[in-house]
Formats: C-alpha cells, sequence, structure tokens
C-alpha cells in the first residue's frame, strides 16, 4: 500500500517502486482480493470484505487482503479472488458474506465447488508480457473454466482496462509493477513532444467520448495554437443513463488516466491538467484524489518531473450532475465557474478553450488508451480495428442479457459477438429486438442488424452513434415507443435548454410520443415528430441537441409497425404501455394460492383463498406485481 | 476588408462582422427573435440559422464571417427549419404579435401543436438589456431543460433592479400582446376568416396593431377592407 511511497528521482527508483508493487501484487502468501469498485460495494462487496477481515484478523491467518476495481464481470458482483502462489487466480461469484468462513477454510486448496472461474495469468497490453500465475503449469483446475476459455473474456482484448481488477487502485506500486509511469518515462527522456505526436497521428486512436474525433489532429492543433499557458482537461463527466466506463478506468486504474495527460501535456507544452468528475462518483473522485497525491509525493506530478524539467500538476474539479456539462465547451464554462452552456464553436477549444487559452480536452478513455500508445508505439494500436476506427472501445453491456458486463473488445467487433457471444445473449425464452448504442444521442439498432461491425462509421451510418459506450441491450418484452419515450424524457431534463429548438423540441417530442404511448396519437403525428426531429437535429447548438431525435428517428425507422400499432390498434405489442394493456386473471390456470392478492398494491384483485381471482379493472394500477409473482401464469396481459 | 458570397452575391464586409451583419448591410432579410443590435448575440432563438453548404445549419447572429464563405440565408432547408420552428414558437407563445407576424410572413399556415401560452420564449433579450444596457443584472436564467426560466436571484426582487421597465420594453413577447386568447387555433388566421376571435374581445382591433402580413394580404384587414372598417367605427 502507499505506506512505503517510493520518491521517484530516476529509472532505477520507478523500479524498486515497482518490486514493492510486485511484492503485494504477487505476494508469497495468500492473497484475497474483493472487487470494490462501486459495481460491487453496489451488490455488497463491503460487507464481503468485512467478513474477510474479520475472518483473517479472527484467526490470525497469514493472508493478504486487498482491494481491486471492477474486472467487468458484473453480473457476478460481488467478486472474491483467492490466490494461492503458484496456483491459478480462482474468482467466487455472488460471495454473500456468509460464505466467505467456508472459502477461506479450505485454503490453500481453494473451495473449487463454489468457484466460478481461474484466472491462469494475464496478458498486460502495457508491457506486451504474459504474467502466469501458475509456476509453469496450465493451471487447469477440474470442473472450472479458465477466464481465457470464457466467452465473456475470450473475445477480450484489455487496453484501456489492462489493470482494472488485477491491481489495487489505490497503490501506486503496483501501478508501476504493471509496466506504469514508463511511457512517460520514455516520452520524457526518449521522444521529443513531435515525436510523441506522431505517435499519437500513427495510432488512428479517435476520441473515445463519442464523437470519435482524431485525437492526434486534436493534439496538433493543441501545439500549434498560440496562447500560453495550455491546459489539459480529462472529461470524466459520464451520465449516459447505463453506461459506466469512465466510472470502471477510474476506480480501478487512476494512474493510467493520470500517466496519459501527464504525457498529454509533455506533448502539448500543457503545465496544468484539470479532470472534470461528476460528483455522483465519489468512489471515483476519492480514487482520483489520492493517487494524484501520491504521483505528487513521488514526483511524478508537480515541478520538474523525474528531473525533465518538465512541471505539471492536475487538480480535480467535481460536476454537479448536468448531463450536457460533457459537451466541451459546456464543461469548460462549468470549469471557469459559469453555467454550464454550451457555445457555438468555432472558437474550439483547441484555439480557445479554459481561461480562453488552448486546451485539449479528452475522455477518460481516452487518455488512458495514451500510454500504451507511447509504449508500444502508434503502428502497434493502429493493427488492432478496422479501417477509420483503431484500438479498442470498453463498453458497458447492460439490459436484458445475460452477461451484464465492462467489456473492452477491439473495434470491428460485431454487435452480435458482442450481445451473443460476450454477452451470453438474452434470457431463455426471450428474443432480442434491438440495442441500444450511445445513450440518450444514440439510437436503437435492430436484432435483424446485429452482424454490424461496432465502429465509428458503421454506426453512424445505421442512425445511431458509437457514443461513449452504454450498449443497452432490449428484449421482446421492451415496447420501442416506451423506450423512446424514456430516453426523450431524459433529454428535455437534460437539454441546457438555452436553444429553443432542442428545449422546447424534446419537449414536444416527449408529448407527442406520450400520446402516442396511450394510444391517443394519430398518424399525422409521426409525419409531425419527424418533422420536429430534423428541426431539432438542424438547428440545435450542441451535439446534445443535434443528437436529441436520434432515439426518436431510429425506432421510427426500425419500429415503424410498433408506433402503427399503438396508433391504429390502440395496442402496444411488447405489453408494456400501461394505458394499452389490461391485466386479467385465467380462470383456468389459477388455483386461488392467494399470492397476488397480498401484493397487490391496489386491492385490485378479489377472491378468496382456493377460489377463483378476478382483477377489478378500476383499481388496478397495471404494476404488474401480480404478474411477476404468479407461479402459475395465470396472470395474462392483454 | 472580408469577402463572402450570400444567396450568390458576392459582398464585402469589415472583418469581425457577423454573418447576421453582412446580411443586413446588403439588405438580406433575416429575421431574428433574440437577436438586438446593442446587445450581445446570444443565438437562442435559432430563427437566424443559415446554411453554410457543409454541416449543420448556424445560427448568423454569433458566426463571424469569413474570407470565401458562403451562405444561404434562404435556401429550402433554412426556410423549412424556420417556418418548423415557428409553428413551435405559435404554439409557446400565440399571443405575440411579433411571432405571429413572422410566423405568417414566413407562409406557416398551419400549428399542429397543442398552445401552451407559456409566453416567455427565453430569448434572453431581458436578461442582456438588463446586464448590458442598464448595468443592472438584477434577473437571469435559473434552472435546465423544462425547468429552465428566466428568474430574479433566490425569487426575490433583486437590491439591483431599479424598475426601469427595459426588460418590458423588449420583450418580443410582453409588447404588443394580442388579447384575443381565446382563439381555436394557436395560430392567428384570425383575420383570414371572416369572423376574426380579437373582434369579439375589442370593438376596434385596430387600436394599437398594426396588421399582421396574412391580414394585409388576404385578410379584412387589407388596406381597403381598413379604411372602410375604421370609417364604420368612428361613425359609430
Amino acid at each position: 500500500m502507499s505506506d512505503h511511497l517510493c520518491h521517484v528521482t530516476d529509472l532505477e527508483a520507478l523500479e524498486r517502486c515497482a518490486i514493492h508493487g510486485r511484492a503485494s501484487l504477487y505476494p508469497e502468501r495468500i492473497k484475497i482480493m474483493v472487487g470494490m469498485a462501486t459495481c460491487g460495494r453496489a451488490a455488497g462487496a463491503a460487507e464481503v470484505l468485512e467478513a474477510v477481515h474479520e475472518e483473517v484478523e479472527g484467526k490470525h491467518l497469514p493472508y493478504a487482503v486487498a482491494e481491486t476495481g471492477c474486472i467487468g464481470w458484473c453480473s457476478q458482483e460481488p467478486l472474491l479472488d483467492v490466490w494461492v502462489p503458484g496456483q491459478p487466480r480462482v474468482t467466487y461469484g455472488r460471495v454473500k458474506p456468509g460464505q466467505v468462513r467456508d472459502i477461506l477454510a479450505e485454503l490453500p486448496d481453494p473451495k473449487t465447488n463454489l468457484a466460478l472461474a481461474v484466472m491462469t495469468g494475464d496478458d498486460n497490453a502495457l508491457t506486451g508480457k504474459r504474467i502466469s500465475y501458475c509456476n509453469g503449469g496450465d493451471g487447469h483446475v477440474d470442473g472450472l473454466k479458465s477466464y481465457a476459455d470464457l466467452p465473456l473474456f475470450k473475445r477480450q482484448l484489455r487496453i484501456v482496462m489492462r489493470n482494472c481488477g488485477i491491481v489495487d487502485p489505490a497503490s501506486f506500486e503496483e501501478y508501476a509493477a504493471r509496466g506504469g509511469y514508463r511511457a512517460l518515462w520514455r516520452a520524457l527522456f526518449s521522444l521529443t513532444p513531435r515525436e510523441v505526436l506522431q505517435e499519437v497521428l500513427t495510432s488512428g486512436l479517435r476520441g473515445r467520448g463519442g464523437a470519435g474525433f482524431p485525437t492526434g489532429r486534436k493534439w496538433q492543433a493543441v501545439c500549434e495554437a498560440k496562447g500560453t499557458p495550455k491546459y489539459i482537461i480529462c472529461n470524466a463527466d459520464e451520465g449516459d443513463p447505463g453506461a459506466y466506463m469512465d466510472r470502471g478506468v477510474l476506480e480501478g486504474d487512476p494512474h493510467s488516466v493520470i500517466e496519459g495527460m501527464i504525457i498529454g501535456g509533455y506533448t502539448m507544452g500543457a503545465h496544468e491538467g484539470v479532470i472534470y468528475v461528476r460528483d455522483e462518483y465519489p468512489l471515483a473522485v476519492a480514487r482520483l484524489s489520492e493517487a494524484i497525491l501520491q504521483a505528487q509525493r513521488s514526483d511524478l506530478l508537480g515541478k520538474d518531473i523525474l528531473g525533465s524539467g518538465f512541471s505539471f500538476n492536475i487538480s480535480i474539479t467535481k460536476g454537479a450532475g448536468a448531463f450536457v456539462c460533457g459537451e466541451e465547451t459546456a464543461l469548460i464554462a462549468s470549469i471557469e465557474g459559469r453555467v454550464g452552456e454550451p457555445r457555438p464553436r468555432p472558437p474550439y477549444p483547441a484555439e480557445q478553450g479554459l481561461w480562453g487559452k488552448p486546451t485539449c480536452i479528452n475522455n477518460v478513455e481516452t487518455w488512458a488508451t495514451v500510454p500504451v500508445i507511447v509504449q508500444r508505439g502508434g503502428a502497434w494500436l493502429s493493427a488492432i480495428g478496422t479501417g477509420k476506427s483503431k484500438g479498442t472501445k470498453v463498453f458497458s453491456l447492460v439490459g436484458n442479457v445475460t452477461n451484464t458486463a465492462l467489456i473492452e473488445v477491439p473495434m470491428g467487433t460485431t454487435l452480435a459477438d458482442v450481445v451473443n457471444e460476450i454477452g451470453g445473449g438474452v434470457p431463455a425464452g426471450r428474443v432480442c429486438k434491438a440495442v441500444q448504442t450511445g445513450g440518450p444521442s444514440g439510437g436503437c439498432i435492430p436484432a435483424a442488424m446485429l452482424d454490424l461491425p461496432v465502429d465509428y462509421e458503421s454506426l453512424t451510418q445505421a442512425g445511431s452513434i458509437m457514443g461513449s459506450g452504454g450498449m443497452i441491450v432490449m428484449d421482446d418484452h421492451t415496447c420501442m415507443v416506451d423506450i423512446a419515450k424514456y430516453f426523450l424524457g431524459f433529454l428535455e431534463d437534460e437539454s441546457c435548454g438555452k436553444c429553443f429548438s432542442c428545449r422546447v423540441g424534446t419537449q414536444r417530442m416527449k408529448e407527442i410520443v406520450d400520446r402516442i404511448s396511450k394510444g391517443r396519437g394519430s398518424e399525422e403525428d409521426l409525419k409531425l415528430l419527424e418533422d420536429l426531429a430534423w428541426l431539432v437535429g438542424e438547428t440545435s447548438m450542441c451535439g446534445l441537441g443535434q443528437s436529441a431525435p436520434n432515439p426518436v428517428l431510429t425506432t421510427l425507422r426500425y419500429f415503424r409497425d410498433e408506433y402503427l400499432a399503438h396508433i391504429r390498434e390502440h395496442r402496444c405489442p411488447a405489453k408494456v404501455c400501461k394505458e394499452l394493456i389490461t391485466y386479467s386473471i385465467d380462470p383456468v390456470t389459477c388455483n386461488g394460492c392467494g399470492a397476488c392478492i397480498s401484493l397487490c398494491s391496489g386491492t385490485a384483485i378479489l377472491g378468496e383463498k382456493n377460489k377463483l381471482h378476478t382483477i377489478e379493472q378500476a383499481k388496478c394500477t397495471k404494476c404488474g406485481s401480480c404478474l411477476e409473482t404468479c407461479k402459475f401464469d395465470a396472470v395474462l396481459v392483454n | 476588408m472580408i469577402r463572402l458570397t450570400i444567396n450568390g452575391s458576392s459582398v464585402q464586409v469589415e472583418p469581425g462582422s457577423t454573418v447576421l451583419e453582412a446580411a443586413r448591410l446588403y439588405g438580406i432579410p433575416i429575421p431574428t427573435l433574440c437577436h438586438d443590435d446593442g446587445l450581445s448575440a446570444y443565438g437562442a432563438c435559432r430563427m437566424c440559422v443559415v446554411e453554410l453548404g457543409v454541416g449543420h445549419l448556424v445560427t448568423s447572429c454569433n458566426t463571424r464571417a469569413t474570407e470565401g464563405m458562403v451562405v444561404r440565408t434562404n435556401s429550402q432547408r433554412v426556410a423549412r427549419a424556420r417556418r418548423l420552428l415557428l409553428e413551435l414558437y405559435v404554439a409557446t407563445s400565440p399571443q405575440s404579435k411579433r411571432i405571429q407576424d413572422l410566423a405568417s410572413a414566413m407562409g406557416v399556415r398551419e400549428c399542429r401543436y397543442e398552445a401552451k401560452n407559456e409566453d416567455c420564449i427565453q430569448c434572453g433579450l431581458c436578461v442582456r438589456m438588463c446586464a448590458e444596457q442598464m448595468m443592472g443584472g438584477a434577473i437571469g436564467f435559473a434552472g435546465r431543460g423544462v425547468s429552465r426560466r428566466v428568474a430574479r436571484p433566490f425569487d426575490q426582487t433583486s437590491e439591483l433592479c431599479r424598475q426601469c421597465g427595459a426588460c418590458l420594453y423588449i420583450c418580443p413577447v410582453c409588447e404588443l400582446r394580442c388579447q384575443a386568447s381565446t382563439a381555436d387555433t394557436a395560430l392567428c388566421s384570425g383575420c383570414l376568416n371572416f369572423s376574426p376571435s380579437c373582434f369579439k374581445t375589442y370593438d376596434d382591433a385596430m387600436c394599437f396593431l398594426d396588421p399582421c402580413h396574412a391580414c394585409e394580404l388576404t385578410g379584412p384587414f387589407r388596406a381597403d377592407a381598413r379604411t372602410s372598417r375604421r370609417a364604420a367605427t368612428t361613425a359609430r
């Protein structure tokens, strides 16, 4: 941990840090790790960790206990890993505090009947080296799959998430042990700023925040811009519903972002960096603050970094939760203390950004990729991916999918591979209907188009966008009108409201879609909706407004029949829209168990025990709890 | 001087001019709702959008004219955007004569939305007027999205407010309000009908309003009808 923090004055000192790090990463005693990112904590990881501590301290066991970030296997949180030196790392999923005693009792022979999978080693994207955990053996454990064979991990290539779920995010030494800050070293002492820029240009890296602007060209513009001082900003104002890529990286590996930013500062001649992170990510803020402090104390931030003469510092600004502050000009306004409203570009932030000075804004993922580019060369990254989209992209795979997960795949992987293979498809008995990418600015891609490769161009062509990486899988129980309504509701709240077309346009679109979802729409409404969507996209100033119609336009484009069913037949095909469905009880299958009666919030279910139940329509709030609770499928929805 | 092309004509303007200024200098009309020559450009009403060949439409009031720029101020795309915008404006603030006038001038003949009578279109003229011309700064915007509004600090009258009324004076919605809010449609096509709704409210609808374009062209307010009607009123 950070007790014996190294003072990095030269490469040897960094190596000494790395040795400390290796000692805690791969200790010579048994190590217990708990995934303590927000996702893990939400599932109860803190209690599991407490149970581990109690057990280890109570019995004076000579085990090392560590926290780690999110490895991305969200559906199995809380995750507990046991690593016995010389043996594969054994992962336990959905661990309950009560199971901890059992798991630890069997050590050093892990209790594999409770385990999920084993990790025999890992590939470090930064160094290109594979670290084997198994003393040269293949680490095979009977009955357990290796991570490398799990569909969830097999297709992944982890560059941005290279350390997530492996290192302790609070440990600077462990980051160094994984090859961290070598890229900074290489940049400062072996490369000129121009050479670093050339590497980034060669890599073909594009902004991971959503728009996909070539990072190298943005950097070049900042390099060439007149005016000092220059600023570096890391955009960590992640706000898309269902997206948590940045959080995963910040909570799992904050140093990678910091290292990327320092390299960026060196390349562009900036001496100050700001991380704009939303306040709803308290753990990410804490991890970042800690990492910045560590870097400062180790001479990796501050004046005269590593004796190179280059000075750079990073501060954190916490965002107050406005979605629009993820837009770069609004973000800058927010840092400056003004209302978070976008302003027209040009001038671009590269010319006039923070405090009117040249500013480079990149997303968390982009910054975390930079050290790898410097370390392994731009050509290495550009060999991964498709023609115009290089490298890898992190996605949060959520919704009606078996493995909800945080994954990182090479660009060009098809949606089908992501959803069906990595995600394990939709749960049994359901049919995949659509995949929503890009958050509220993105669109719904129908299941028929799942062979679409995931890259900037293909997704844009399909009417959606890459966005920051939210990927929501929807099954046949999802109503696309309802989805459009949901996203419009989000946008009407989150539009900054300056442009009339965006503010009023999203409100009116929501109004129309709401009307349709209640069965009160007309076919003229669809034309109006299309007109309005065109208007909002065409006349709004910033990216939020320009992409706001996408959820409506893509659902209209691919699921028009569903809109028409609501309008013409007053029917919701997915049986979601409350105004258009009724609940009833099948007199044949109902055995009068009474389970639904006790749950019904509106006391709408009549009947006695062992007698047929009926639903009184006037009182029914259509909450659906009877449907969920009935074990005999006796509740019908029409 | 900067040379640019507006609607096919090449024009020259001083460096630093906006596209709107360039167009108006040469007598090319661009409608605006949130622009005033004495105030800073804001770009909120989106009425002054123009086409620059590539990309989205941009607001001419806060886009600088650059050398070689090709501007189209009234292309089909621009006209469609303005008509659709005005339809939204009419539904938001049907009582504003300025908006009704623009709508009829731009050929908006239907309003497909339910009228909301929100009145304030958040053009920000009052806020800028107060801050920039009156050196007051007594009002500003609060909230975002649905809850955005022009507000006083903490909803209390600011000490900075001298009650000068400049905000009222410059408001495109407050001034010249048509009081006939009972019209069946949000769009004032009253005069296109033979029984304009405002006649029910006022004896003489001409009391202080100039007729809107639609009325002048075809309605009972057209020049000849106007004289006869006025004569009739006087006689009564």
